[in-house]
């Protein structure tokens, strides 16, 4: 029972924090019908921006939550030019072309940002800097930290708001009219460019938080780590219905609870034959199984209705 | 005195598709304040036309001028905000937004509210917030369907789509309303009651371009009407001229052109 309760705390932490990712996939596919496969990657390069303005902050002895409140600005920023460049120089340009060429473009586009970050911060593991004294609390017999508790909150307060972006504002309406028809948007007076970037940045803008989000909540940042983020988070805005907003969230902390219990139980359930460290597989059993039974996902009927 | 009265005109544009040359020589004025109706033959090119006087397409040549300024090239946002509006034959609303939202997107042009200001939410946003709301409950009501505010927009009936594409079109502030085949699939009692919407929008000021295949509908509507056939413009003037004239008798009759 205490495994179990456990297993949920941990796969509601990291499921926010796919949810969070999952989110700037599914906006990007519900306004342009692309899976911008770099997204993982501007993750990544979120954390890695995070922690080198950390780093330098506290080296020049900067108050950790000023250092902090700091850090998560420039992460933010630099993702936002970021997903604004990547839409520009590599998508935009192929908006007609078939749409097998972006998706290459993508996978291009990811590798090029992986290499980019190994040779500016190298090869090896860069340990996050402890901000807060990171007290654990008991739970019922199961443990929770104070980072695990701020990043569960902040990203349901961040999710809260993206919605209420979407669904109350002048911009929220714009995407929405620009995902469901792009012609008849721009009639309208809506410049369709314009959205799509801001989408793009809006995306990014969440990578950055949950970029920072993984690597205090695991204590290590490395030019790697976007790549099986990104894929998981796929997964998740797969699994909710990739398109539908309501769906990556739902899909995000599924993952991440499938992820948890199945890592907390498949030792017991194979005999001890595999251990916890084939968490992973979870994520793309789950993958192959909602693509295979329900391609749509939970609550995708949008993709339906594209197709 | 051209200068005043013409609102939109087009000099010798042509657009060809490939080889295909849907549209030659096309010039025609429209003054401000007229219902101007544009009839032809299936495939005669009028929705091609539409599509280049909203911006959809690009001509190939010609030059075309709105409210007194000349556009090349243009983008359809542009041409949103120069003034031009239209709804389609093929009804094409945001289907999965409500009724009251899909005329809300139509005041985006007219609103300015940035992303800092969605983010903030300041008054000075939500007080625009809160005009969009109120301007679009009143179109509305102007095109007669209040009740369904909330509904979304594919669950409307064919009717109420039609009504809700003309009150989203006309919260972008047109000065110029353009309608391809707005009474297609209406029985008469609904083409009828689209005929007085139409005069009342032309008597609040806005200039109305109407494609139609309902010819009675656009004799009895229009002030002005150019007729089309393969491309070419073949006739133009009040209505009771144009039904006589002989080229377009052939035209609708197939009469050999001798």
């Amino acid at each position: 029972m205490e495994i179990f309760l456990q297993q949920i705390i941990n796969g509601l932490v990291q499921g926010s924090v796919y949810a969070l990712v999952a989110l700037g996939y599914t906006m990007v596919y519900g306004i342009l019908g692309l899976i911008n496969f770099a997204h993982g990657e501007v993750v990544m390069i979120g954390a890695m921006l995070a922690l080198s303005s950390l780093t330098v902050l506290l080296g020049l002895s900067v108050p950790p939550l000023l250092a902090l409140l700091f850090s998560i600005i420039l992460a933010m920023a630099g993702c936002m030019a970021l997903g604004y460049t990547i839409e520009r120089i590599a998508y935009r340009p192929l908006r007609h072309a078939p749409r097998l060429a972006p998706l290459i473009t993508a996978i291009g586009v990811s590798i090029v940002l992986q290499n980019l970050a190994m040779m500016i911060w190298g090869r090896e593991y860069h340990s996050f800097p402890q901000l807060i004294v990171n007290a654990t609390h008991s739970l019922g017999g199961a443990v929770i930290n104070d980072i695990q508790i701020i990043i569960f909150i902040l990203a349901l307060l961040i999710m809260a708001g993206l919605m209420a972006v979407v669904h109350r504002t002048r911009l929220g309406r714009a995407m929405r009219a620009v995902a469901e028809n792009q012609h008849a948007a721009q009639l309208m007076g809506v410049d369709i460019n314009r959205v799509i970037s801001l989408t793009f940045m809006l995306g990014s803008a969440l990578a950055a938080i949950a970029g920072l989000m993984v690597s205090a909540n695991y204590g290590l940042a490395h030019y790697y780590m976007g790549f099986v983020l990104g894929l998981k988070a796929f997964t998740a805005a797969v699994l909710g219905g990739i398109g539908n907003l309501r769906g990556a969230m739902l899909g995000g902390l599924l993952l991440g609870l499938i992820e948890s219990l199945g890592a907390g139980y498949i030792g017991d359930i194979t005999g001890g034959f595999f251990g916890s460290n084939y968490q992973d597989v979870f994520a793309f059993l789950v993958l192959i199984v909602v693509l295979v039974f329900r391609p749509s996902g939970l609550l995708g009927e949008r993709l339906a209705e594209r197709a | 005195m051209m200068v005043e009265t013409t609102l939109l005109k087009l000099s010798s544009v042509g657009k060809q598709f490939g080889g295909l040359s849907a549209l030659s020589d096309v010039s025609l004025h429209i003054r401000r304040g007229e219902i101007y109706g544009l009839i032809g033959p299936n495939g005669a090119g009028k929705t091609t036309l539409f599509n280049v006087i909203t911006g959809l397409y690009q001509p190939s040549v010609g030059e075309f001028q709105f409210n007194g300024q000349g556009y090349q090239a243009c983008k359809p946002h542009v041409l949103a905000r120069a003034g031009i509006a239209r709804t389609f034959q093929n009804i094409r609303l945001f289907a999965n937004l409500t009724a009251l939202e899909n005329v809300m997107i139509g005041r985006h042009v007219r609103t300015r509210a940035g992303v800092l200001g969605a983010l903030l939410r300041n008054r000075a946003t939500r007080n625009e917030e809160r005009a969009v709301v109120e301007r679009a409950r009143e179109l509305l009501r102007y095109v007669g369907i209040e009740k369904p505010a909330q509904t979304l927009a594919k669950h409307l009936s064919y009717g109420e789509q039609r009504r809700l594409e003309i009150a989203r079109a006309l919260a972008t502030d047109p000065l110029l309303l353009a309608l391809d085949e707005p009474a297609a699939g209406m029985n008469a009692t609904e083409t009828a009651s689209l005929k007085s919407l139409l005069q009342t929008i032309r008597d609040s000021g806005i200039t109305v371009l109407l494609i139609e295949h309902d010819v009675k509908l656009i004799m009895g509507l229009c002030d002005r009407v150019a007729v089309l056939d393969y491309g070419k413009k073949i006739a133009e003037g009040i209505p009771e001229e144009v039904r006589k004239n002989p080229d377009v008798i052939a035209a609708y009759l197939g009469a050999s052109h001798d």
